[in-house]
């Protein structure tokens, strides 16, 4: 009986504790749904969505450089005002992902967010903040699906895979002037995606085509696939991690052909993996060269001791566009409208988007690589 | 040493003989009381244990299918002995019929997807286990592995089955709305019932993972059931006798075999079980969501727990998935903490954390029949 | 299948280059299991561990591609011996932390089992951590080039350029591809004649034949079990000098998929039997390549995991047969 007192005793009194405090909320309006602009409300955040820990973490950490860079440029000028960052680390897993998103819902002071950084994710989470009224705007998911779902609350900064694709395919097709194309993916849902479009685009001519796996890192069967079909050309829809190893294989067994990669393989970790079978490699990237927005490269390099890398300046972009709003007295509400209608230059592009929350002015940029370093070599017409 | 232990013992009864001696209708409201916390835990919102980071209803709704999913494996692993390292793949298999049959292929709804991913996730149980489960219990767990993998590869290669794209839009389970249920807001310090902040009682939407939490709490609830009936009846005895010494229990007249293949498929069925929970909540599947990583963290979380114990693993899972969830500013860690854990646990407590109940009966006869052998080791 | 008539040669070479690799990482678990009747799942870290000393030493001694080839004869040894040493070393550290606490309360196998997989995952993610690990102890930025990104590729700065040396019916045998077959071969050889020869050799043979007889007869079981797991670490550390040599990067995790086709090929040899590793090794490698020119490389892992399940269903004790004991009866 005496184990039962001291377990029946702390029920009482948390049953005690209930009943004497009141009740909160109800049928008033809630405080933060002012919207409109006239009242400062300070204290207020934005989000950032993607994976910041983990196996995929390194393209998340590259997006969070740009945002923090916007941040410390909003708050230099709003010193009285600042935002802050709320980081919400899915580490790129779908399944963590709508709880996380959930949270960022709930903290009723986040007003936008940036991300979520990959596509799987973005398809996890989308569906929360398109229930919820609240701006995602994904600097790096490139998926052409995402935008065909109707979610009112997704945009994004870039181009997705249906640009890019085609622009390779002519790059291949007019400035090559390949005649015996061979294209591989690895799989993903970008890149082949990206693979497929190529593929399609290139027609006939296409020799071969393979697929392999991430985290693979012997290709000597796709190796003697492209050396046995004689390819003048190789293109690899993928990452970079996947695309060094493939190249320096590649090469190491006499391919004398061009490399043509998308913008999953434009960062630093694919020169130095690759070194020198690298050079000559064709990097297609819905992304404004670095030298088109100097200022923002030499704030990048100040704060961070290295070059702006792959999304660095799409997430900035992302940020700015938040910020900006939230400098005009958006709320989480009526940001939606603002973001819909924002017309403004970015560093990586004139940040404009059409009705379904794609950027409406997209421009595929081919680069080289050249001595060790990713050069622009100008605009894919 | 095992005579002092015994000794000190002997006054203080443990805690199960404790809350067995309580009067029955006692018992029967501590449990109700117990049932009714569990199922207010997402809206009391209390400090420390909530999550800061993520979720609370969400992070809820993940613990429970750990549990479920260790509630499976246990029968597999902890009941009939065999180490199955490639489990993630029967989830897999339960969430990929479902997203097939009421997304991308057929629509079907989501309560009559669920019954044909657990038979399907049952039958492919038995196709892996009747070749396989007559191979050394070592092999049998790089076998299943292997197992893991195939089906990760081939929902990455097959687009048939969505390719990396996955299956979107996979409906959810039917509900009704019935009323609101509010939560608390301890933001003061002191708990207050936040009007604002309501689930609704029963509506599986988008942006409410309470009520799933809710089911997923019914269903282990019906799992635990049949798995005690199960695990009392003349196959529960037939598992035991078959982990403890085959040979053994194949002279006494124990189809060992039969019996084996029978876990693994139960086991297989409960995984799909998981998966089809998973997909009904999530919506979205993709081959991500089933890495072989999931594999090693259920093992973890049935050995951590304690092979044969259901609230060892029950417990198990909690650990496994809460903790990440709790101390996300440690997640990078999870894995090596968890590396750790197996090889400290297999190490100092091969047992787990809460040992099954035989295992510490027959630890008792052997330390007893030891005295006898031996005499008093301090004697 | 016209493809595969077609680049038979080319397939061929690559197949055993990697299964050359395969083999190499195989003898570990032969060992181990010919002497304990364990599979050693750490085993594959030792590989991993092995291929990231052979990078080190590499960017230590600043190799690079325009050295001489009594620089490149150099770097090459130096990476040898770095990766044998440290592959020795993780394997030895694995059987003291993770086996013998073990060994001496007679665990069951599965529960060695799950220590070893818990073993294989500190380890590997240790490697994954390294950064943060470094920031502990403030020497991230001391460290920079061997601990950043440690989530990324790590690459062997090139040292060989892989050329031509012989024309196989249309496919050009590079010298890399020789380097590695040969220097596989050779080292199993070298294995072989320890195993059938030496004193430790007869002691491992004993203890794998009947560890109790092996002890009556004053064979040191602790030692032998040490020696035997140093010895599969070596050879991993070899396989790691040959893999980086061919593919040309290693990562964290890249021990897991090797280590699993390396199980496998131990068990097409027959598990315990040394032989039967490199048989096994070079079987799966050629299956692989021919496999994947047939379905699809896509499906090349999947054509390796169903071989192991097929030989475990059909041939469990492997081609040659197992038993270390009876590996020169």
């Amino acid at each position: 009986m005496r184990s039962t007192l001291k377990l029946a005793v702390p029920f009482a009194v948390a049953a005690l504790a209930l009943g004497a405090c009141g009740t909160k909320g109800g049928d008033t309006t809630p405080a933060a749904g002012a919207s409109g602009g006239a009242a400062k409300v300070c204290d207020q955040k934005i989000g950032m969505f993607g994976a910041l820990t983990g196996p995929n973490a390194n393209l998340g950490i590259y997006i969070q450089n740009g945002v923090n860079l916007a941040l410390d440029d909003y708050n230099a000028k709003h010193a009285d005002c600042k935002v802050t960052l709320e980081n919400y680390d899915s580490q790129g897993d779908p399944t963590q992902a709508p709880a996380l998103a959930k949270k960022a819902i709930d903290d009723k002071k986040v007003v936008g967010l940036v991300g979520p950084a990959f596509s799987g994710e973005s398809k996890a989470a989308d569906p929360l903040f398109n229930e919820a009224g609240m701006v995602a705007i994904t600097p790096s998911a490139t998926a052409t699906t995402l935008s065909t779902n109707g979610w009112k609350t997704f945009f994004r900064v870039l181009g997705n895979d249906a640009t890019q694709g085609p622009a390779a395919a002519k790059y291949i097709k007019d400035t090559l002037k390949s005649t015996k194309p061979f294209v591989i993916d690895d799989a993903t849902e970008y890149g082949k995606g990206l693979a497929d479009t190529v593929r399609q685009d290139l027609g006939a001519s296409v020799v071969g085509t393979d697929t392999i796996q991430t985290k693979q890192t012997d290709f000597s069967a796709t190796v003697t696939k492209v050396t046995a079909s004689g390819a003048d050309a190789v293109f690899f829809g993928g990452y970079s991690p996947e695309a060094a190893p493939m190249i320096k294989q590649l090469r190491d067994a006499g391919f004398k052909g061009t490399y043509v990669v998308a913008d999953g393989v434009k960062d630093a970790s694919y020169l130095k993996n690759a070194g020198s079978a690298a050079e000559g490699t064709i990097i297609t990237c819905p992304c404004v060269p670095p030298d088109v927005a100097p200022e923002f490269q030499t704030a990048y390099k100040a704060k961070f001791k290295e070059d702006p890398n792959t999304y660095s300046g799409e997430g900035y972009d992302a940020a700015t566009i938040l910020l900006d709003g939230i400098g005009e007295g958006k709320d989480r509400k009526s940001m939606l409208d603002y973001v819909k209608s924002f017309d403004k230059k970015g560093v990586t592009k004139q940040l404009k988007f059409d009705d379904k929350g794609e950027s409406s002015e997209i421009k595929v940029f081919a680069y080289k690589v050249e001595n060790g370093k990713i050069v622009s070599i100008g605009e894919i017409k | 040493m095992s005579t002092s232990t015994a000794q000190t013992r002997k006054p203080r009864l443990d805690f199960k003989d404790r809350v067995a001696g309580l009067p029955k209708p006692v018992k029967i409201v501590l449990w109700a009381l117990f049932a009714v916390f569990l199922f207010a835990l997402p809206l009391l919102n209390i400090p420390f244990i909530t999550t800061e980071d993520s979720d609370f209803g969400g992070v809820l709704f993940t613990v429970a299918t750990y549990v479920l999913v260790a509630l499976g494996l246990n029968i597999v692993v902890g009941y009939a002995g065999l180490l199955d390292l490639g489990y993630v793949g029967f989830y897999a298999i339960g969430a990929y019929v479902v997203g097939v049959l009421s997304s991308a292929h057929a629509s079907l709804p989501w309560l009559v997807a669920v019954p044909i991913a657990i038979v399907v996730a049952m039958i492919s149980g038995v196709i892996l286990g009747a070749p396989t489960l007559r191979v050394r219990g070592d092999y049998l767990a790089i076998v299943t592995l292997g197992f893991g993998e195939i089906v990760r590869l081939t929902l990455v290669n097959s687009q048939w089955l969505g390719g990396a794209r996955g299956i979107t839009d996979i409906p959810r389970p039917p509900g009704i709305e019935l009323f609101e249920v509010p939560s608390l807001d301890w933001s003061n310090g002191t708990p207050v019932v936040d009007l604002d902040n309501t689930t609704t009682f029963l509506k599986f939407g988008i942006g409410d993972f309470v009520p799933y939490y809710w089911l997923a709490l019914v269903i282990i609830v019906l799992v635990l059931v049949f798995d005690i009936l199960v695990k009392n009846s003349r196959v529960g005895r037939a598992w035991e006798a078959t982990r403890e010494d085959e040979d053994a229990a194949e002279l006494m007249g124990v189809p060992t075999f039969r019996f084996k293949l029978l876990a693994f498929s139960l086991g297989a069925a409960i995984g799909g079980l998981s998966g089809a929970l998973f997909a009904g909540k999530a919506g979205f599947i993709s081959p991500d969501s089933f890495q072989l990583l999931l594999s090693i963290l259920f093992i973890a979380a049935v050995v951590v727990g304690g092979a044969g114990n259901r609230v060892g693993v029950i417990l198990g899972a909690i650990v496994v998935s809460y903790f990440p969830e709790r101390f996300r500013e440690f997640a990078d860690f999870r894995v090596l903490v968890f590396g750790l854990a197996l090889m400290v646990l297999a190490i100092f407590r091969p047992q787990g954390i809460l040992p099954p109940g035989r295992t510490r009966r027959v630890k008792r006869a052997d330390e007893r029949e030891q005295v006898l052998e031996e005499g008093l080791p301090d004697a | 299948m016209q493809f595969l008539i077609d680049n038979f040669a080319a397939l061929t070479i690559t197949g055993l280059a990697i299964g050359a690799v395969y083999a190499l990482i195989a003898l570990g678990y032969t060992f181990v299991y010919g002497v304990l009747r364990l599979i050693n799942f750490a085993h594959s870290e030792v590989f991993m561990y092995g291929s990231f000393a052979a990078v080190w030493v590499v960017m230590i001694l600043g190799g690079n591609v325009s050295g001489s080839t009594g620089q490149v004869i150099f770097w090459v040894a130096m990476m040898f011996v770095a990766a044998m040493l440290m592959s020795g070393f993780v394997a030895v550290v694995i059987e003291r932390v993770a086996y013998r606490p073990l060994r001496k309360r007679n665990a069951p196998p599965l529960i060695a089992l799950i220590s070893a997989i818990g073993a294989s995952f500190v380890l590997s993610e240790a490697m994954g951590l390294r950064e943060k690990i470094a920031r502990w102890f403030g020497l991230d930025d001391t460290l920079r080039d061997y601990v950043s990104n440690s989530r990324n590729n790590v690459p062997l700065p090139t040292i060989i350029k892989p050329q031509g040396v012989f024309n196989l019916f249309g496919y050009e045998v590079t010298n890399v591809d020789i380097f590695v077959i040969v220097g596989a071969i050779a080292m199993m050889i070298v294995l072989d004649q320890f195993v059938s020869r030496s004193r430790l050799g007869r002691g491992i043979r004993a203890v794998a034949m009947d560890p109790e007889a092996a002890a009556l007869m004053g064979v040191n079981r602790d030692r032998v079990i040490r020696v035997t797991f140093l010895v599969g670490g070596v050879m991993a550390g070899a396989a790691a000098v040959f893999y980086l040599l061919k593919i040309g990067i290693t990562r964290y995790d890249v021990g897991f998929i090797l280590g699993v086709k390396a199980f496998t090929a131990a068990v097409l040899g027959g598990i315990g039997n040394l032989r039967g590793a490199l048989l096994g090794g070079f079987v799966l490698g050629l299956a692989e390549n021919y496999g994947s020119a047939i379905v699809g490389t896509q499906w090349k892992d999947v054509v390796s995991f169903l071989l192991l399940i097929v030989i475990l269903l059909f041939r469990p004790t492997g081609l040659l047969g197992e038993s270390l004991g009876k590996a020169r009866a």
